[in-house]
């Protein structure tokens, strides 16, 4: 590793703010940094733009709209976009535009819900085991181990029939369930190298409980890696969750998810191609903001992992449970 | 280190048997094979459906743990059981990994060497138009699920099919069986295996060049390619010889991992193309309610992340001299 001397250093690469400085302080320079930072970068902006305005297609629009996802038009059956019915209609008349809404409004709940439950279980046994060490250690990430060995698409496909019927919250918690133990072991190791920095230890001797110290001290202080990673979980989520509906073994029937909308749409497709490509644009527009968004993230909030440090060894075994399922 | 391996593998097959056993009880727990029979005409007796699911090891109303303990003392023989039609799963299983491997062989040889080739590229041309193409290229296919990228492909290639005006691209199946002549079977497989490949290969290239080309460009900042500039050799060769040969070493085991986990992971191309292989198989028998022919998945799916894990921790301590002599 090259020692890199301060005078090296392009300004924009300087550490966010000197330790000395007052905590206060500190917290909102760091916050207005970052907003500058990621305001700088062309794709991320347009990420956060675009993602903006998809979230008011999927929750604004069907307010003024003309017609719900539940209608029908007897009029037009397998209809081009037209000002009538802007993304066309489907063989029973329904309006296209209507459903992908309503799918992105599903896939999107499911997404965030998916990314948050993911990373607060990450962080929380990740740092339990690195706190605590021992067999809590020795037995959390033997859990990891054995749901990275889990072939987590089979698991998921193969429950399905025991939550159809139900809600899809647990096909969240399914899909949270399979996706945190990558993250869950990054911090792990990043709590190892906290637990014996000065902070931890003063509290620790001060009489402060566990569970405190992990949440009040240890997670604070990688919080940016956990806010660039739950940013990319959710993107992950979203791809399998319209995956697996795809197959129909995720949302169910009376729901509708962009993997559903995608799915009713391509066999009809060859002829009446709209039926696919709009919600699959859809989809994939929704995927790459937050992937824009990411990675603006990761260069606003830590600048000093340029991608490969920060990305190559954590992915290195992720692979299994991001779910790059070709 | 060799006791070190040894006792990995040991924990590493333990959590593969636990993965496959889960699987099972999960698969026999939540699939009803019964339903397979349902809706037949004429109808089938139900008690000769109780018999066959008998015979096949299948029956519901058996104590899981029973059926759980004759699989898996099966399974110790070297016998997976009986598919749900009443085919011999080893028979399947061998017929479709054979499927697998010729579907993959071609694609990931040139999904890995493009990958690596393409992020090597942009690294050295880093900011310039072509690494933001390339690097924005990748940021879309890596937001794309497969099975957009799948049906897009099939969709494109018959508008070409169309235009042309006969059956160029073909996109259902891995050959046309009434062919006669080496010569005809042969370009009609290869016309089969396009389109496959294609996605497959898309997809690797955009996942790789992601990889290589953030560890390319820590090599290229670095001390010794300077040194290598300075003793006289060209641009050319000191990043050929120097740079990339360092650059590739940490993305190989990466490499590796991710083919290997591939042989479950080609289900969306698989089952969209029409190939019988292992990655269909995986949706085809949740589908059919087939048991068995989930656990020999799962078991297959829980084996090959063994195989992957390993083997890029081997490549990884046999290439990299810094992990040989620790």
């Amino acid at each position: 590793m090259a020692v890199q001397t301060p005078s090296v250093q392009p300004p924009s690469q300087a550490p966010a703010a000197p330790g000395d400085q007052p905590a206060r302080r500190r917290a909102s320079g760091r916050l207005r940094l970052t907003a500058v930072r990621f305001s700088r970068n062309r794709m991320a902006l347009f990420g956060l733009v675009m993602l903006v305005l998809l979230f008011l297609m999927a929750y604004v629009s069907p307010l003024f709209y003309k017609w719900d996802y539940t209608e029908l038009d007897f009029t037009a059956f397998q209809k081009p976009p037209s000002g009538e019915h802007w993304f066309g209609t489907d063989q029973t008349g329904s309006d296209l535009f209507a459903l992908t809404a309503r799918g992105m409004q599903k896939s999107l709940v499911i997404g965030i819900l998916t990314g948050l439950i993911c990373t607060f279980v990450a962080a929380a046994v990740g740092a339990g085991a690195g706190y605590f060490g021992g067999w809590t250690d020795r037995s959390l990430m033997w859990v990891v181990d054995l749901l990275l060995v889990m072939p987590s698409f089979l698991i998921i496909a193969v429950l399905s029939p025991l939550f159809q019927g139900t809600t899809w919250l647990v096909f969240v918690v399914l899909l949270a369930a399979f996706s945190w133990m990558i993250t869950g072991r990054v911090v792990r190791s990043m709590t190892l190298t906290l637990k014996d920095r000065e902070f931890v230890k003063a509290a620790k001797y001060m009489g402060v409980p566990a569970p405190v110290i992990i949440f009040r001290h240890i997670l604070p202080s990688m919080a940016s890696m956990l806010i660039i990673d739950g940013t990319i979980q959710v993107g992950a989520a979203i791809i399998g969750e319209t995956s697996l509906s795809y197959f129909g073994f995720g949302v169910q029937s009376p729901d509708v998810s962009l993997g559903t909308v995608i799915a009713t749409g391509t066999p009809a497709a060859p002829s009446f191609p709209w039926l696919f490509y709009f919600p699959a644009g859809c989809l994939v527009l929704i995927c790459l903001s937050i992937a824009f968004i990411g990675d603006g993230l990761r260069d606003a909030l830590d600048p000093n992992s340029s991608g490969a440090k920060a990305r190559a060894p954590r992915t290195a075994k992720s692979t299994s449970t991001e779910g790059r399922t070709s | 280190m060799g006791r070190y391996l040894l006792r990995r593998l040991i924990n590493h097959v333990a959590l593969v048997l636990i993965a496959a056993s889960l699987t099972y009880f999960l698969a026999a727990i939540s699939l009803n094979p019964r339903a397979n029979f349902a809706g037949r005409n004429p109808p089938v007796a139900a008690s000769s459906v109780t018999a066959t699911l008998n015979d096949y090891n299948l029956n519901p109303d058996t104590p899981v743990v029973v059926r759980f303990a004759h699989w898996a003392n099966g399974v110790a023989h070297g016998d997976l059981g009986r598919t749900v039609t009443g085919g011999e799963v080893n028979d399947e299983f061998a017929r479709r990994v054979g499927v697998s491997t010729r579907l993959l062989l071609i694609a990931t040889i040139l999904g890995s060497i493009g990958g690596v080739l393409v992020g090597a590229w942009g690294a050295i041309r880093q900011y310039r138009t072509s690494d933001r193409v390339t690097t924005l290229a990748s940021f879309f296919v890596l937001a794309m699920p497969v099975f957009v990228i799948a049906v897009t492909f099939k969709l494109w290639a018959i508008d070409i099919n169309d235009a042309v005006g006969h059956k160029v691209i073909e996109y259902t199946g891995e050959y046309d069986p009434g062919l006669t002549g080496t010569g005809e079977i042969l370009l009609s497989r290869l016309q089969h295996l396009l389109l496959p490949s294609l996605t497959l290969i898309v997809i690797q290239v955009a996942l790789y060049s992601r990889y290589q080309r953030s560890t390319m460009l820590d090599v290229l900042g670095s001390d010794f390619l300077r040194t290598a500039r300075a003793k006289g050799l060209s641009r050319r060769a000191a990043l050929m010889k120097h740079g990339l040969r360092t650059a590739v070493l940490p993305v190989v085991p990466l490499l590796v991992y991710n083919v290997v986990l591939l042989f479950t992971g080609a289900t969306f191309t698989e089952k969209i193309y029409g190939w019988h292989g292992m990655g269909e198989w995986l949706v085809n028998s949740i589908s059919t309610n087939d048991v068995n022919a989930v656990a020999a998945v799962g078991m297959f799916t829980a084996f090959v992340v063994l195989i992957a894990g390993l083997l890029s921790d081997v490549l990884y301590a046999a290439l990299d001299p810094r992990v040989r002599v620790r």
